[in-house]
Parts: C-alpha cells; structure tokens; sequence
C-alpha cells in the first residue's frame, strides 16, 4: 500500500491590483453597507484598473464615478464608504474633510457619531510623474491622532489590510503603491480566504537577522530585501520589519528588534524632516531599546527636494537598494 | 520649391524636358500677387450670457494671418504627434496630454491678446507653451528629461513654463485661482494686461473655480475665464460629471459666450471681444470653447472605451480645425495647394529637428538635482538620501 503524497496547500501568485480588487469585491458582498465613491472608478474600471469589473458586478448604486470634486467626501451616516483618490497628491483638496471632518468627529462627539470611512488611492512616487504627482503622505496623515494609516507591501498586506480597513468603525487611510500594482506576489491559501484580514497596528518581520535591524513600509520593503541579499553575501544579516502600519505603529516590534541587533536603519521614500524615520528615532529614543543601541539609528529617505522630472534625477531623489547598503555599513562602521 | 508631390514632379519633369528640346515654354507660375490679400468670413453666432451683444459674426481674415495661424496649428499638431510616437518608443515618460483637435483654442486665443498678456493653464499645456513663445525644441527636450528642456528637464509635460505663461499646472482646477491672482497683479500694477485663465469641462465642477469667480467679480478683476470643454473629463462625459452642462453660464453673475473652439476665427473673434470687456474695467467673462481633442485623456488612456471611434472620426472630418482653415484660404484664392504644402514640409523638418535635438541633447547633470529650491538664497545644503549624502542647492 502506498501512503498519500500530500503536497503544500496551493499558494498562488496575485498582483497588489488584484489582491485590492479582491479585497473590495469580498467585503462589498459580505456589506450591503460598503460601496466605492471616486474618480473614473466605475465605467472606467478605475483609473489603474484597480475596481476592475466591480461596477459591472454591483452596478451604479454600489459602485460611484463622480465628478472632479475630492472634497466630496461623505459623512454618510450609517454606510460605510471606500473613497478613492486617484492619487493622494489629489487628496490634499480634501484634506480638510479628512482631517476635521473624518478623524477628529469622534472624539469631538464624544463617542456618539463614528465615521466608518476608508480613503484609498496611490501614494508617493511613480515614474516620471514630477512634483506635484510624486508626494508621500504617511508623515502628514500618520501625524493626526483620530485616523489610521495603513501602508500595504506585497499582495497579502494589501488585501488583508485593506479588508480590515472596510471593517473598521475607525477613518482607514490606506496608502497604496501604483509601482506596486502589476507586481505578482505569493498569496498563501490563508490569505485566499474571503475571512482574511491582517490586524490594522501590527508590524511584521520579512526576514529574520541578527546584525542589524531594517525598518521601512510600502515599496521600500522590497528594497530592504533585496538589500539584505547582498549583505548576506558578506555575513552581515539583516532583520527586515514590514511596518503595514504607520499609526497606530507598531513600535514595540521595533524595539525587540533593537534589543537583538543593536543598530536600525529605517527607509522611506518620502522627505526626511518630520517623517516616518523621524518618529521611529523619537520613539526608540523614549523606550527601552535606546539603552540597546551601539550607534545612531540611520535614516534613508527620499532627497528633500520636489521630485524632478528628468529620469536621471528622479533616480537619484530616491532611496535606491545601494543607498541601504551603504547606510547599513555606515552604521555598522563597516 | 520641390515638393514631395507626384503631379508636381512630373510637371518639372515635362518642363524640363521641353526646355531641354529647345521649346519655349510659358509657365504660368501662381505669383504673390494673384492670391486675394484678405477676405471676409461669416462665423458662427456665439451663445451669450448675460450680455447684451456678442462677437462680431462678419470677420476679416488677411492672407498673412491666415497662414501664420495655419503654421502655428499644424506646427502644433506634428508636435503633439511626435510626441505621442516617442512616448511610444518610451523616450518620454510619466504623463502626456497631447492637444492635437485643439489647436485652434490656443492660436485664436494668442491671436486676441499680447505676449504682455498672461495666460494658465492646466496639464495639456504642450500648445500653449508654444504660442507663448516657448520654442518646439525646448518643449520636446523637457517631454525628453534633457537639459535643454524649457524646465531644464526638472518639470516634464506638465510643468512648463515661459514668460507671462505660468504653467502648465498638474492639479486639475488648481490653475484658476492662480489665474486669478495674476489678474489681480495686474490690476494693482494699473499696466492694462490681463489674464486668460484656462481650465476644462472637468475642472469647472471644482468649488475652488467658483470661490474665484466669486472674487474675480466682486473686484473687477481682468481676468478672461476659458474653459475649454472637449466633452469628457478623463474617462467621464459631460452629462455624467455636470448639473449643468452650460459652462458659459456657470459664473453666475459673469457673463458668458459659448464659441466653436474648433474654429479659429470664432475663438479670435470671441477673445478680442472678451479682452475689450476686461480691458474697459468691466471684470471678468467667461468663455466656454466647445472642442474636442483626438486623443485619450493621456498617453495611457486608449481614449475609446468611453467614446466611439466613429465619433472621433467625424469630428476629424467635419470639424478638423487645420482643415477648415486650409478649406477657407483656399476656395478663396488666399494660397495655393503647394505653398501650403510648402509650410507643411518646413514644419515637419522642424519637428524633426526638433525631436532629434531632445533625443540627443544630455540628461540634466547631477549636481543640479538640488537646484532652485528657494530663491535668492545663497548656496544651501540639502539632504540626500541618508545622513552622509550632504548635496548643495543654488539658486
């Protein structure tokens, strides 16, 4: 008698687009409640193909292009919007609402109005797209206490992450990536369920090292990886955290970290003053992993510049995987 | 002049030969002197608003104008469509909103007013850049990133900028208070310019355009509010992003006129007419272009899953604004065939040196990515990428 041969559940590949098309198709069937507002995102299948096929799916009621007017932004008391921004840059007509309308409303009520909202869109830098196209929003959005501020990497963070947004009671701005969306990752069959969610304010660790702690979030996580590759070549093993979330952040992944490396570099894409290294320095600073470190924490972050147009110097406003490595080493007075 | 033409080779040919047989051939060559030296056109009757009278309907036309304008719109229009080939081939990249089907809003709007004049615009800029005295080289050396661009390479397609012409403005309705204020500017200086200020059938449902209009007209402001409606805003048709669909109307309490923006002359008449208004003291107008552009919003939009190709091909033959112009000078004797074909050969070798030019010149160099951060500042430093790149900015 021969034994059964059981292979590995199927993983499959996904892209960030599809695994956010999923995730908006998922809880837009489980809650009548949710529906999709924004630019282009019903009959034109979204500006970059992200709501695919749902306005076919859901129709118009569910699925709602509207006009050029960000700041339509709906207190609809008791439905649950996701509000696209085709990109965040574009949110910055609506950053009143966001901010004075969405994240502060509860805690002015006292409790009685809750504003179960998710604004979601591209963030950052594309490709060629200039200055006012190019901007990174996780220092100004993960600033205001009222608003979480997720920030997904591969296909499973943008799914689960997305799904526990819809589901929070809490105003979820999610930060996407658009270099990110054609980008197939692995999707476990955990993360192919319709009930996968990822905890909103739980960081996680890609990769696990003893020499030196990376920290970043979006993109930049598959920077790190590719960094710590070529770092390994030379014994120096890098532990890479995936933030997922910027606020509320999980610091205390970072500190235990810190504890077990003794150096941390953080990388971000956006500009450096006020930013997400900024406050990972501060934190690291006020808590026990302080005592832990043997030297600076390191910041790489985008040139403080408005981003150029030229490829050439748009290369060069950006965090590229040789400025980690270089960092890393400088850090570890290599 | 040798043209590319077949009947006009065969015709030298045959000249030639009967010259070189000794016959004595009498060309009647087309001189100058035979073509009419202006004429007068009946144009379409512009929808007003809150006025009592409108543009003229009965224009003159000159033969010089006639052909500055019909340079000036195809050189526009082989440059956008040169552009849309290299953005092809991926020498330009990021965004690009090409103007081509609209060249006639730009021309008859520069026809109106000065170079003093000032002009803004969103992001389908390329035109306007032109005829505010950008030159086609230095446009497509900064569609290419090359330091030769009219932004050395710093801004791309959507952030060009010239004298009296401030962009060229990436967020959509943005521009319009921005317009706005240089009107202001010119007001406060007492120097009789003005300010067209562009924005399109999208932009025109942003609250920001109508907070300006508020103030434009409360303080008389000259400013020449033009908003140029190509039917769909990205993917969205008119009816399906406006209450209102009457552009012209929307200022409330400005007045309006609705002009054929895909007839030159229309557009002269109506912005002379509007330029006067502002001019006198009387404050803002509004003009709404009714236009219509070839291609998707941008290079990434196919631009035919919210329209037809059978709509975009009747507009190209009934309504191309190249056309109708050529049509007019020349069933009026105001040019022939072969001088127009003439200026269509020195046009096209000037895109392509043009294109050859911003494929060749260099990248901007390196030391310059900090530049121009602030101005009149002495040099400063700015942080790179970590902690040890310390880069430097002059202005």
């Amino acid at each position: 008698m021969r034994d059964f041969h059981r292979s590995a559940p199927a993983a499959v590949q996904m892209t960030v687009r599809d695994a956010l098309n999923q995730a908006m198709d998922e809880e837009l069937e489980r809650d009548e409640r949710v529906f999709l507002l924004g630019e282009e995102v019903a009959q034109y299948d979204g500006a970059y193909k992200v709501s695919r096929g749902l306005w076919k799916k859901y129709g118009d009621k569910r699925i709602i292009d509207t006009p050029i007017s960000e700041i339509n932004v709906l207190l609809q008391a008791g439905l649950r919007p996701i509000c696209e921004f085709m990109t965040f840059n574009f949110s910055m007509q609506a950053i009143d609402q966001i901010i004075n309308s969405a994240a502060k409303t509860y805690y002015m009520s006292a409790g009685l109005q809750s504003v179960p909202i998710v604004f979601r869109g591209p963030n950052g830098a594309s490709a060629g797209v200039a200055a006012q196209h190019s901007q990174c929003f996780a220092a100004w959005y993960g600033h205001c206490p009222g608003l979480k501020v997720v920030s997904p990497w591969n296909s499973e963070d943008a799914k689960g992450l997305l799904k526990s947004a819809i589901r929070d009671e809490n105003p979820v701005v999610v930060l996407e990536n658009e270099l990110l969306y054609g980008v197939p990752f692995e999707m476990s069959e955990e993360a192919q369920s319709k009930d996968f969610t990822i905890p909103i304010g739980k960081a996680k660790i890609e990769r696990q090292g003893n020499s030196i702690t990376l920290v970043a979030h979006s993109r930049y996580v598959g920077h790190c990886l590719d960094a710590a590759a070529v770092l390994a070549k030379e014994g120096i093993e890098c532990e890479v955290i995936n933030l997922r979330t910027i606020r509320p952040m999980d610091v205390e992944s970072i500190e235990t970290s810190v504890m077990k490396t003794n150096h941390l570099v953080t990388v971000e894409g956006g500009w450096p003053q006020f930013g997400i290294g900024a406050e990972i320095c501060a934190r690291i600073m006020e808590g026990p992993a302080f005592n832990y470190l043997d030297s600076p924490v390191t910041r790489v972050t985008g040139v403080d510049i408005p981003m150029p147009y030229a490829k050439i110097l748009e290369d060069h406003s950006l965090p590229q995987v040789k400025d980690i490595i270089f960092s890393v080493k400088k850090t570890l007075n290599i | 002049m040798y043209s590319n033409d077949r009947c006009t080779w065969s015709f030298i040919n045959l000249l030639h030969t009967c010259f070189s047989q000794g016959a004595a051939v009498i060309t009647s060559a087309r001189t100058y002197a035979d073509f009419t030296t202006q004429a007068t056109f009946e144009i379409k009757k512009c929808d007003v608003f809150k006025l009592d009278e409108g543009p003229a309907t009965q224009v003159v036309l000159t033969r010089d104008e006639g052909l500055q304008y019909y340079r000036t719109m195809q050189t526009m229009r082989r440059m956008e469509l040169k552009a849309d080939q290299l953005y092809k081939q991926k020498i330009i990249r990021g965004f690009c909103h090409l103007y081509d089907g609209q060249e006639a809003c730009a021309v008859g709007i520069e026809a109106s007013i000065n170079l003093s004049d000032h002009l803004i615009t969103a992001y389908r800029a390329h035109g306007y850049t032109y005829t505010r005295g950008g030159t086609v080289k230095e446009i497509m050396a900064e569609l290419t990133g090359r330091r030769g661009g009219i932004a050395k390479g710093k801004g791309g397609s959507m952030h060009m900028y010239c004298k009296h012409f401030y962009g060229g403005n990436g967020i959509v309705g943005a521009q319009v208070p921005l317009g706005a204020g240089v009107a202001l500017a010119c007001k406060y200086q007492g120097n009789n310019e003005l300010c067209v200020c562009l924005y399109g059938d999208g932009a025109a449902n942003q609250g920001q355009i109508f907070e300006t209009y508020n103030m434009a007209a409360l303080w008389k402001l000259p400013v020449i509010f033009i908003c140029e409606n190509n039917r769909y805003g990205m993917g969205t048709s008119v009816e399906r992003a406006a209450a209102s669909t009457d552009y012209f109307k929307r200022g409330e309490f400005i007045p309006g006129l609705r002009v054929d923006g895909m007839d030159v002359l229309c557009v002269r008449e109506a912005t002379r007419f509007a330029a006067d208004h502002c001019r006198s003291g009387k404050g803002p107008i509004l003009m709404e272009l009714q236009t219509y552009r070839y291609h998707g919003h941008s290079m990434s939009d196919p631009g035919v899953s919210y329209r037809t190709r059978e709509e975009i091909q009747e507009v190209r033959s009934k309504s191309d604004p190249i056309s109708m112009l050529k049509d007019r000078m020349l069933s009026n004797n105001m040019a022939s065939v072969e001088e127009l074909k003439e200026i269509d050969v020195e046009v096209r070798k000037e895109i392509e040196d043009a294109a050859q030019f911003a494929t060749t010149d260099p990248e901007p160099p390196l030391e310059e990515l900090c530049n121009h951060i602030f101005c009149d500042m002495p040099s400063l430093e700015v942080r790179g990428t970590n902690p040890w790149a310390k880069l430097k900015s002059v202005s």
